[in-house]
């Protein structure tokens, strides 16, 4: 059996106990092969020969600060481009794709929570929610007839079902009412791919586990692959499967030194 | 609305307060702008509105300019008069239609009152060749020493009406110590409003002038019944009709080299061309300065929008997150800028035509300037949709920084 590099890399990772096994039958969410990223002037940030990510899956990367991760997700998202190597998204490569393309892939198919949230602090909390429906045609249309409903929905079932809520403006909310937002608008529409970004580190402890429940199982109900990014290694046991962005990048070492 | 207008409507909206005061330095710059033009439209017009249908206007040697200003506009004095003998030799003159005599120098509650003819009231035309029209009353008569004719402004300034008696002054001052109230006159007439000096004008016959500058001892002669000369002894200006254009210049040379006299005869478009030639000067400059606070006003919203630009960046890139393209991020700080432009020009006309109606009667009763409140005309239109293509165009560079900015943040804000 021919299993991914980052994989066999990964000392948490144990190939026949972990789902990655299974995973391996099914399509892949995200590939990445031979990917190299620098910052205009600086040296390689990220060097990855493969990751791998298969659709449905659970996935906790774990890295200290500066080593990358940010720029990771932008390259998952299609927001920065490689300077080499490929990266694909449900089998299609968004590295080739034109820039309007890949925004419009990045609009349908993925959903962001941040560390720091990243609500427009104009909008209420229903309008945060809807975002996503603003300029995804096919959000749209996977948030049903009424996306709003949608949005009460998955509010509801993230414990902000108060209509009174939802009107108000996002600043109004506690933090953890804030990240349960965000974590809304990311689900809003059905996305194939959820990346959470630090989603917990503004949460105490017990604001964080039941935050990540909720995040699990609504994720599951929608079927959507998860990929959480954390310096918590305390979190790792409620995925499938962990990897560690050290392993994965070659040029961990050098962008470590540097801080980047 | 597309919802990312809306989207767009709610970030300003959160941003009002500076968004308000951008719109309204640009406002105040246009309300400025569209003054200063109507201003100069208005005043041209006025200006060339004042006289026409006059062929010649005679008076004594002097140059154009100064001729035109106190003949036509009442402003200034003449240097000499010109003789009766002359007028009549002018007026009976076999190429010449009409002539209006033109006495000056004394004044009533600070309007100029000026001696004339009946044939006044015939002949002197303004505007597109209107004739004077009466809103009360009538003209008086030649022989009448009585009669007053005013113009609109003197009447709705003084709250005249026909019958009233009126004692004229002398000299042109606001204030006269020599009143000549051994001769009370009483209104006949008011004029129509003509947007030209005439509204502010107090017309007298000629006979009214001579008997209210008679002497003691004339008045004394007069009360005991003795005959006086009654003709003037001689006049400020004239205003001449030709019967044939054709011999106009002939006429003008033939006054200007006049042996009996030093008169200088000017044709009132050629006077009036070289005068609004001065006066353009300092109209095309006011223009300019109004252009340039404009150009301050435009230049605020940039440092705005450039301002809050690094704010915006989180939520530009939360909006780049969700799917949004740099194009739409640069469209909608293009839009904004625009949309702050209309704000600031409709905001403009509306302060600018605010401030028209309450300064409105102040202008005409201190310079005669009608100013017409309404829809702007098709320059001022321009001007506005300049002003906005103008906020489009300076948008541009905040937007190009925010296209920059968005795709150098990604999904994450270095800030």
């Amino acid at each position: 059996m021919n299993l991914p590099a980052t994989t066999l890399a990964n000392p948490l990772a144990n190939p026949l106990a972990n789902p990655l096994a299974t995973a391996l039958a099914t399509p892949l969410a995200i590939a990445l092969a031979e990917v190299q990223y620098a910052w205009p002037g600086q040296p390689a940030v990220l060097s990855i020969p493969e990751l791998q990510i298969a659709v449905g899956e659970r996935v906790f990367l774990r890295g200290p600060s500066g080593s990358g991760k940010s720029t990771l997700l932008g390259l998952v998202g299609g927001v920065l481009l490689p300077a080499t190597g490929r990266v694909q998204l449900f089998g299609e490569r968004i590295d080739t794709l034109s820039a309007s393309a890949r925004d419009h892939f990045r609009a349908d198919h993925l959903g962001f929570i941040f560390q720091w949230f990243n609500l427009v602090p104009y909008l209420s909390v229903l309008d945060n929610v809807l975002l996503p429906t603003l300029f995804s045609t096919l959000r749209q249309q996977r948030a049903g007839a009424d996306p709003a409903g949608e949005a009460r929905r998955l509010l509801g079932a993230l414990g902000l079902g108060d209509e009174k809520i939802l009107q108000r403006p996002v600043t109004a909310l506690s933090i953890g009412q804030q990240q349960r937002v965000a974590a809304a608008r990311a689900l809003l529409g059905r996305p194939r791919l959820i990346i959470a970004d630090e989603p917990t580190s503004a949460l105490d402890h017990d604001a964080r586990r039941a935050f990540l429940e909720l995040l699990l199982r609504e994720t599951t109900a929608a079927e959507a692959t998860l990929l959480f990014v954390s310096h918590d290694t305390a979190l790792a046991p409620l995925f499938s499967r962990t990897l560690a962005l050290s392993d994965l990048n070659r040029s961990a070492t050098t962008t470590a030194d540097l801080g980047a | 609305m597309t919802p990312l207008f809306r989207l767009a409507a709610k970030s300003l909206w959160n941003r009002r307060g500076t968004a308000t005061l951008t719109a309204f330095a640009i406002a105040v710059s246009v309300a400025l702008l569209l003054g200063v033009q109507q201003v100069r439209t208005e005043a041209r017009e006025s200006f060339a509105n004042t006289i026409s249908g006059t062929d010649l206007v005679v008076g004594a040697r002097s140059s154009p300019l100064n001729l035109l200003l106190y003949a036509v506009f009442r402003v200034g004095d003449a240097t000499a008069n010109v003789s009766w003998e002359t007028y009549q030799k002018v007026a009976n003159h076999r190429d010449v239609a009409w002539t209006i005599p033109l006495s000056l120098g004394d004044s009533h509650q600070g309007f100029r009152v000026l001696g004339t003819s009946s044939s006044y009231f015939e002949h002197y035309r303004y505007g597109h060749r209107q004739l004077l029209h009466f809103t009360a009353g009538k003209a008086f008569a030649d022989a009448d020493a009585e009669g007053v004719v005013i113009g609109a402004a003197v009447a709705r300034e003084l709250g005249y009406h026909v019958g009233d008696p009126i004692v004229i002054a002398h000299g042109v001052g606001e204030v006269s110590f020599t009143q000549h109230d051994h001769h009370p006159l009483r209104l006949v007439g008011i004029l129509a409003p003509t947007g030209t000096p005439v509204d502010r004008t107090v017309h007298v016959s000629l006979d009214a002038l001579d008997e209210v500058h008679r002497t003691p001892a004339e008045e004394a002669a007069a009360a005991a019944g003795l005959p006086l000369d009654t003709t003037p002894p001689a006049i400020t200006a004239f205003l001449v009709g030709m019967k044939e254009r054709s011999t106009l210049f002939v006429m003008q040379q033939a006054l200007n080299t006049y042996r009996g006299e030093a008169i200088t005869a000017v044709i009132p478009g050629v006077a009036l061309t070289q005068l609004w030639q001065l006066v353009g000067v300092a109209d095309t400059a006011l223009l300019i300065v109004a252009a340039f606070v404009l150009v301050a006003g435009l230049l605020g919203m940039l440092t705005a929008l450039l301002t809050s630009l690094n704010e915006r960046r989180r939520e530009m890139a939360i909006l780049r997150s969700v799917g949004a393209r740099p194009g739409q991020i640069f469209g909608l700080l293009v839009s904004e800028a625009a949309f702050l432009a209309l704000l600031g020009a409709l905001a403009g006309l509306a302060l600018q035509q605010g401030l028209l109606a309450v300064l409105r009667p102040w202008m005409e009763a201190k310079y005669g300037l009608v100013l017409a409140l309404g829809s702007p005309a098709a320059l001022e239109w321009a001007m506005l949709g300049g002003v906005v293509a103008a906020g489009a165009i300076i948008g541009l560079i905040p937007a190009w920084r925010a296209y920059r900015l968005s795709l150098a943040d990604g999904l994450t804000v270095r800030v």
